[in-house]
């Protein structure tokens, strides 16, 4: 655990990175037990109040508490980001090794078909699915289904990408005539060494699904009720809070997804330097 | 330029949108029940629409899906419609076709996402290349790095919120809403129209330009790193030649090269990008006509919208792609080896 701390003092950025994550997790989990997570609904308290004693956050024009909203739009958004990141990086995995390691026919194809469906913009195909699905609640897990649908395809070029490079390393040689299977290098040889990597490319994906299911809740799309930080900066514009001069309104949730955001790059920053030693940058 | 490069270009851009269009018919097919009738059906009871207006509608939504034919045929006339811009008519704004629409907002948001991207990527790329200068000093990169990580990794609307707020709202600099003030005429000839919109336009492209240009300052930056110990940079400065040349002629032009990569790349986020925070301006370009499709599951103008930013983003993205090459001819020849 020392050597852990020493280690973070050299990477700032994943020390950072990773400070703001746990600060925000505590946040919606700790915060859940000071506050009445039932006030992020609409008309459980008194609208339009500036920060006050009772609600330091203040309250928005739906009778929401937003310091419930905050807590639990907190954790809510990350919990999309995880589903996303995590159905992307499963997919980006079996695609990308699939690609970098067996090579041939079946890698002109996998990649032509990322290649091509990296260049539709993911957020159009979004918009097309969530309004097609739109007699489906879309709820947490949904969101992060749908938001995943874009979320392999940059893992998977990217370790397509790493494991084409060390398919022909010494090692996966040495491997190969010690007469271990393709599947047994890949899992004892390859994945060990793209750890690193690998974690990266999680909270890339992370970071790319919660980016794509903030736009779609600033349009509208996803449920109404449910207290996200998209859908709260959608009620934002749909109530013009800035006309009314709200700013608690419009600044807590931009700081609270600045802060997840911020946290996701500076941890994948932070991580490729751990991944890509010898791509030494001073910050 | 070699053809064959510009054939895998064009056959790769024909690719784009054929996927495109193909992911949205299969969509609606998914989900068993037929969205788009369902919806038509309702707004028919609720609205008390004429019936023979719906009648028409549900005409040509036969004709343009062939409902009455095989499902190959279908897909054929998709197809064929996609590639002629036939969307059909907007169910919200019925008689007007979604075509029509969609180019009478269009242009008032194009211009300004030109310029956007221009100002952003220049900005950026001059910012960065300072940052990642050797002539530089390191404490100023300590100071501007932070922020421009930040201000890289969150949307666009969120920079605008902030500016709407405190530049439109408290200081009352510039204009909150709207692409032009409600009392003008849309009128491109007009020096008075063009004046105004440009002034409306001030905190949009300000939005766009303080997150993209981040990101290429970022890029720039970590490339300028690299080329600055590159041999030529070395014989260059040996050679007595004055920084500023070897900063303009040696070192951003070949440190450039991946940023208009990047460039390419971007696009399809910025446009998409530009899209969401125009709700928050009220802007009423194609951005906002697309939110307000949404809220009224106007069908044939959201797929109509979105396959047509899918062909502008596959369309400059090959404009891109042709100009790369004129930049950097080992592209091309790269590019053939395969």
């Amino acid at each position: 655990m020392r050597g852990f701390g020493a280690y973070l003092k050299r990477n700032p950025a994943l020390g950072a990175g990773l400070g703001i994550l746990i600060f925000l997790l505590l946040f919606t989990s700790v915060g859940r037990l000071f506050v009445d997570v039932e006030h992020a609904y609409p008309l459980t308290v008194a609208a339009n109040q500036a920060p006050n004693a009772t609600y330091p956050f203040g309250t928005d024009r739906q009778g929401r508490d937003l310091l419930a909203v905050m807590v639990l739009g907190t954790g809510l958004t990350l919990q999309v980001g995880a589903i996303a990141g995590a159905i992307g990086l499963t997919v980006g995995i079996l695609l990308g090794f699939v690609a970098g390691y067996y090579g041939g026919l079946l890698d002109t194809v996998i990649t032509s078909f990322i290649d091509v469906y990296m260049s539709i913009p993911g957020f159009l195909v979004l918009i097309l699915i969530a309004t097609t699905f739109s007699n489906v609640t879309l709820g947490v897990l949904e969101m992060g289904l749908i938001v995943s649908i874009v979320s392999w395809a940059g893992p998977a070029r990217a370790i397509r990408a790493q494991v084409l490079s060390m398919r022909e390393r010494p090692f996966v040689m040495m491997a190969k005539l010690g007469g271990m299977g393709s599947f047994e290098i890949v899992m004892k040889e390859l994945v060990p060494n793209l750890l690193p990597f690998l974690v990266m490319s999680l909270s890339q994906s992370v970071y790319g699904g919660i980016m794509s299911s903030l736009g779609l809740e600033a349009l509208g799309i996803g449920s109404r009720r449910a207290p996200t930080m998209g859908m709260t900066l959608f009620y934002v514009n749909y109530y013009s809070a800035f006309l009314v001069g709200m700013w608690w309104w419009i600044i807590e949730p931009v700081i609270v997804i600045v802060l997840v955001l911020t946290s996701l790059v500076l941890t994948s920053f932070g991580l490729d330097e751990v991944a890509n030693p010898r791509s030494r940058r001073g910050v | 330029m070699n053809l064959n490069y510009v054939l895998r270009r064009v056959f790769f851009l024909i690719m784009v949108i054929w996927t495109a269009a193909s992911i949205n018919f299969i969509l609606p097919r998914l989900t068993g029940r037929d969205p788009i009738r369902v919806q038509l059906m309702q707004q028919i009871a609720t609205q008390g629409r004429k019936a023979e207006d719906a009648e028409q509608m549900i005409a040509t939504y036969t004709r343009i899906f062939g409902l009455d034919k095989p499902l190959w045929q279908q897909y054929l006339t998709y197809i064929v419609n996609v590639f002629r811009f036939d969307f059909g008519y907007s169910i919200a704004a019925y008689p007007r076709t979604v075509m029509e629409i969609i180019i009478a907002r269009g242009r008032l948001t194009l211009p300004f996402i030109s310029v956007a991207v221009v100002i952003a990527f220049s900005i950026g790329i001059l910012l960065g290349a300072l940052l990642g200068w050797n002539r530089t000093p390191r404490w100023l990169s300590g100071f501007i790095v932070p922020p421009l990580m930040v201000f890289s990794s969150i949307p666009q609307f969120l920079v605008a919120l902030v500016l709407i707020y405190f530049l439109g709202f408290k200081a009352r600099i510039f204009p909150m809403s709207l692409p032009f003030p409600t009392t003008m005429m849309e009128d491109w000839t007009n020096p008075q129209f063009l004046m105004m919109y440009g002034y409306h336009a001030v905190m949009p492209i300000m939005s766009i330009v303080i997150v993209e240009a981040s990101g290429w300052a970022l890029g720039m930056r970590a490339m300028m790193v690299t080329v600055d110990g590159e041999d030529y940079a070395v014989f260059a400065e040996a050679k007595g030649l004055k920084p500023r040349r070897i900063f303009f002629r040696y070192l951003i032009r070949n440190a450039l090269l991946p940023s208009l990569t990047g460039l390419a790349l971007r696009l399809g986020f910025i446009i998409t990008g530009a899209a969401v925070t125009e709700n928050f301006f009220n802007y009423n370009g194609l951005g906002s006509t697309l939110g307000s499709a949404i809220s009224t599951f106007d069908y044939f103008m959201i797929y109509g919208i979105t396959i047509v930013m899918v062909f502008c983003i596959a369309f400059a993205t090959f404009i891109m792609d042709m100009i790369y090459p004129l930049l950097d001819p080992r592209i091309s020849y790269r590019a053939q080896k395969g």
